[in-house]
């Protein structure tokens, strides 16, 4: 084993002992001082979690989330530098912590804490704006191909995680939201999110795939809230060869 | 703009919570950021330090090479480091004699490296190829120490300026860790600045620390988290006075305060440098 192999270890598991290469200034414990380093990673670790899932945190409680945190992090930690979006196995690795399985919504509310961070930081494009469309016939509009926002996420979900959310979070006023489809967007700088209609998924499945606008959509009395909430959310753009 | 150098003045960590503040200019005159925080695709990070690059000399500085890591460093992020420089194009960059990654795992923590041959070797080829990579030369900022390696061979000092004979890389002095591991490992600061090879400083960075008690007395912990603490203030003086003005930087990433508080210890990093750069 490598030396830093064995500095690692010790950093992250306090029963592992420090490596032996180590020492402190004369009647100086360097056990004192290597735990710096271990508070150091754990406590950053945590915080970056807790400034990640600040919805779970609150409804779990700050001491509870840093030792749900403590246990995650041995199992998952980052593989990268870029602590921005560290964390995406964290709403799966809920769903399946049995300490909290009498609360089994959590997964689902971390999915949309970690969505809204993924579609924070995806890249910046400009919406299909909806008013070039005024003057079509139903048939031209039906013709019509769109390209996917590159922030777009749609998570199905089978409690009522975007209103445990908003109640929880002190970003938007409540909303009474169904069990149901979420869309989360960031047209231009703000993040929005709505419950989406059923079958909104499969429409945004099928757009992506190249279908036309009247194919992508259910032939059901939903089919216009669905346009109505791709449109309003600014999930949809142009679609140019690229992305053909 | 385009500033190819950063200004002889203070400049303080960015935090997007200040951004607004940055609105008029003010004391401070130059901005630097975490490089690892602007590699995601885009959104308003991103945006808001594409703007403050119009209006700020904006330094780079890196917190996730791993450059003391035993291994190779991680080719994917090199290139993103090198598509974020070439997208930012700041007047600096600067990175850590530390590691944080080690088999696939990242500590986010700067972890310490015993100063032998074998590790000089190793600093010296990381560093050489990410200059190679960058096209351009890198600053190597000195640690935080608090623990002794009973197998360094080399001085923190010697190593340092080895590393820069051999690299050609610059120095950025981190006058808090000077502080800090001369307090916590029993030294002189000034001993430690008298043997640094100061003329190859492109950039100092001051800030503040967090006191524990221990056994054997105190231990200073690195923590960015408080005002810049008289004694460093006095060897800030002290350095300055036998270099001249350099880039100076408030770092203050935890318990991050209001921006008048940065502001002001940015007003008293340019009133040392202008009282030099008037003498």
């Amino acid at each position: 084993m490598s030396r830093q192999s064995d500095f690692a270890r010790a950093v992250v598991d306090a029963d592992t002992p420090y490596p032996d290469v180590l020492s402190a200034p004369v009647g100086s414990s360097v056990l004192r001082r290597f735990n710096v380093y271990r508070n150091n990673v754990t406590v950053s670790l945590v915080e970056s979690l807790t400034e990640a899932f600040p919805v779970i945190a609150k409804l779990v409680g700050d001491a509870f989330f840093a030792a749900m945190a403590r246990e995650f992090i041995l199992e998952h930690p980052p593989t990268s530098p870029i602590m921005a979006l560290y964390g995406d196995a964290f709403p799966a690795w809920l769903s399946r912590f049995s300490p909290v399985s009498n609360l089994p919504y959590l997964g689902e509310v971390a999915q949309i804490e970690q969505a809204r961070r993924e579609a924070y930081h995806s890249s910046d494009q400009t919406p299909f704006d909806p008013a070039l469309l005024a003057g079509l016939t139903p048939d031209q509009l039906g013709n019509l191909r769109f390209g996917i926002h590159p922030s777009v996420r749609i998570l199905g979900t089978t409690y009522p995680a975007l209103a445990i959310w908003a109640r929880n979070s002190n970003e938007v006023p409540l909303v009474d939201a169904p069990v149901g489809p979420v869309l989360i967007t960031r047209p231009f700088w703000s993040l929005q999110m709505c419950a989406a209609p059923h079958g909104t998924i499969q429409t945004l499945e099928a757009l992506s795939g190249g279908s036309k606008l009247g194919d992508a959509l259910p032939e059901t009395s939903t089919a216009p809230k669905i346009l109505a909430a791709l449109f309003s959310s600014g999930a949809l753009i142009e679609r140019t060869h690229a992305n053909d | 703009m385009q500033f190819t150098k950063l200004p002889m003045s203070a400049g303080v960590g960015f935090k997007p919570v200040h951004y607004s503040d940055l609105a008029s200019p003010g004391a401070v005159t130059w901005l630097e950021v975490h490089a690892e925080n602007y590699m995601v695709e885009g959104g308003p990070r991103r945006a808001m330090l594409a703007e403050l690059s119009e209006r700020f000399a904006i330094s780079a500085h890196g917190v996730g090479l791993s450059i003391g890591g035993e291994g190779r460093l991680d080719p994917r992020h090199i290139q993103m480091l090198k598509t974020l420089m070439d997208w930012l194009t700041p007047a600096q960059f600067s990175e850590h004699l530390a590691w944080s990654s080690h088999g696939g795992a990242y500590y986010n923590d700067l972890l310490p490296l015993p100063y032998t041959k074998t590790t000089l070797e190793t600093v010296c080829s990381h560093i050489n190829e990410v200059q190679d990579a960058l096209g351009r030369q890198m600053l190597l900022e000195n640690p935080s120490s608090y623990l002794f390696f009973k197998e360094s061979t080399f001085t923190e000092t010697e190593f340092l300026s080895e590393v820069a004979h051999r690299t050609g890389c610059g120095m950025l002095l981190d006058i808090n860790n000077v502080f800090i591991s001369a307090t916590n490992l029993c030294q002189s600061a000034e001993e430690y600045l008298d043997a640094y090879p100061l003329e190859l400083v492109g950039e100092i960075h001051l800030a503040g620390y967090h006191e524990e008690e221990i056994e054997s007395g105190i231990l200073l912990i690195d923590s960015h988290s408080a005002e810049v603490s008289d004694p460093v203030w006095a060897l800030y003086h002290r350095t300055i006075g036998q270099i001249g003005p350099r880039p100076t930087l408030i770092e203050w990433d935890n318990d991050v305060p209001d921006f008048a508080t940065l502001e002001q210890e940015a007003a008293r990093a340019n009133a040392v440098l202008q009282a030099k750069a008037a003498a």
